[in-house]
């Protein structure tokens, strides 16, 4: 996987959740992953199609899920409710849409899908090309844990810029 | 949350009414709270972009938030279309997605500003004053205009 696939990412998810829990945030870990995915609690993924393909899979603890999302709704919300889910599924939006703007501007050409709440356990499985990068940012509120497959395309890039292949927008 | 100074329509006085298009209901909750920090008042919210149409035509707000990537229609065409029928109407894009390809985009298409999530309030409250440009004034603020 290329890492300027994934710096983007990691400073998205950086910004977003620093900026929404008003404190700071650290990587506590960082993998490589070729098995199966398995949902630790509340998981939203977004899928990337174009050059860039593949998944980001934004996954919380059910109580890391509703602190954060108390913290973000100014009120104290069960792990049931479906303002958690929501959450979940608006951050992930808002750290992967910073991070496609990223790398739109550097030229990557790709669609991103809206988010869908992940809620099997397993998760579908990396293949050799398109290992999984797990992250794990640790919070005031809990750990998130941001698990990133992707693939670049260079087939679908270099059509794209002989015109063959049109830019998709996210 | 931190107040601002309240933005009020000039001509009335009354305060600015928003429509606030999101399919998120944890972002359509969160622009919300923001608005109640500017004294502003959310008049209706809309979860797609032909919603938004429909509610536009229905409560004529002073602004539309509008975020890009919704189910139905997507927010860039629906503020063209909302441009169409009434260019006077103010569109204000709220998106994760801000690349310069989306943000030119939707400025062709008659949005008047954009703004990235996650929104800062501080951000919001002077795009917001100055999309109103001389229909708008902020308490405390002498002549017209904000």
């Amino acid at each position: 996987m290329k890492m300027e696939l994934i710096q983007p990412f990691i400073n998205a998810a950086d910004a977003v959740l620093s900026q929404g829990l008003e404190s700071p945030v650290t990587i506590e870990n960082l993998s490589m992953e070729q098995e199966a995915y398995r949902r630790k609690g509340v998981a939203a993924t977004i899928a990337l199609t174009g050059e860039i393909e593949g998944r980001v899979i934004f996954d919380l603890a059910p109580e890391s899920a509703a602190r954060i999302a108390s913290r973000f709704a100014g009120s104290e919300l069960p792990e049931s409710d479906a303002l958690v889910r929501e959450t979940v599924c608006e951050l992930a939006n808002q750290v992967i849409g910073n991070a496609v703007s990223s790398l739109n501007d550097q030229g990557f050409r790709f669609r991103v899908h809206p988010p869908e709440l992940h809620t099997s356990a397993d998760g579908p499985r990396s293949t050799e090309d398109t290992e999984a990068l797990v992250l794990s940012f640790d919070t005031s509120s809990g750990t998130v844990f941001v698990n990133i497959a992707l693939r670049y395309q260079p087939d679908l890039a270099s059509a794209a810029s002989a015109g063959g292949t049109p830019s998709l927008a996210g | 949350m931190e107040q601002f100074p309240a933005v009020k329509r000039s001509k009335d006085g009354q305060p600015i009414q928003y429509l606030i298009v999101d399919d998120s209901v944890f972002a359509r909750k969160n622009l919300g709270r923001i608005i109640d920090s500017f004294g502003g008042k959310v008049a209706g919210e809309a979860g797609d972009g032909l919603t938004a149409i429909t509610e536009y035509e229905r409560l004529k707000p002073d602004i539309v938030l509008m975020d890009i990537t919704m189910p139905q229609m997507e927010g860039i065409e629906a503020a063209e279309k909302i441009v169409q029928k009434d260019p006077h109407a103010r569109v204000v894009m709220v998106s994760s997605v801000g690349y310069q390809e989306n943000i030119v985009a939707a400025l062709q298409r008659g949005a008047r500003h954009f703004v990235q999530k996650p929104v800062k309030p501080e951000v919001l409250y002077e795009v917001i004053k100055y999309v109103l440009g001389e229909d708008g004034v902020a308490a405390g603020a002498t002549g017209a205009g904000v």
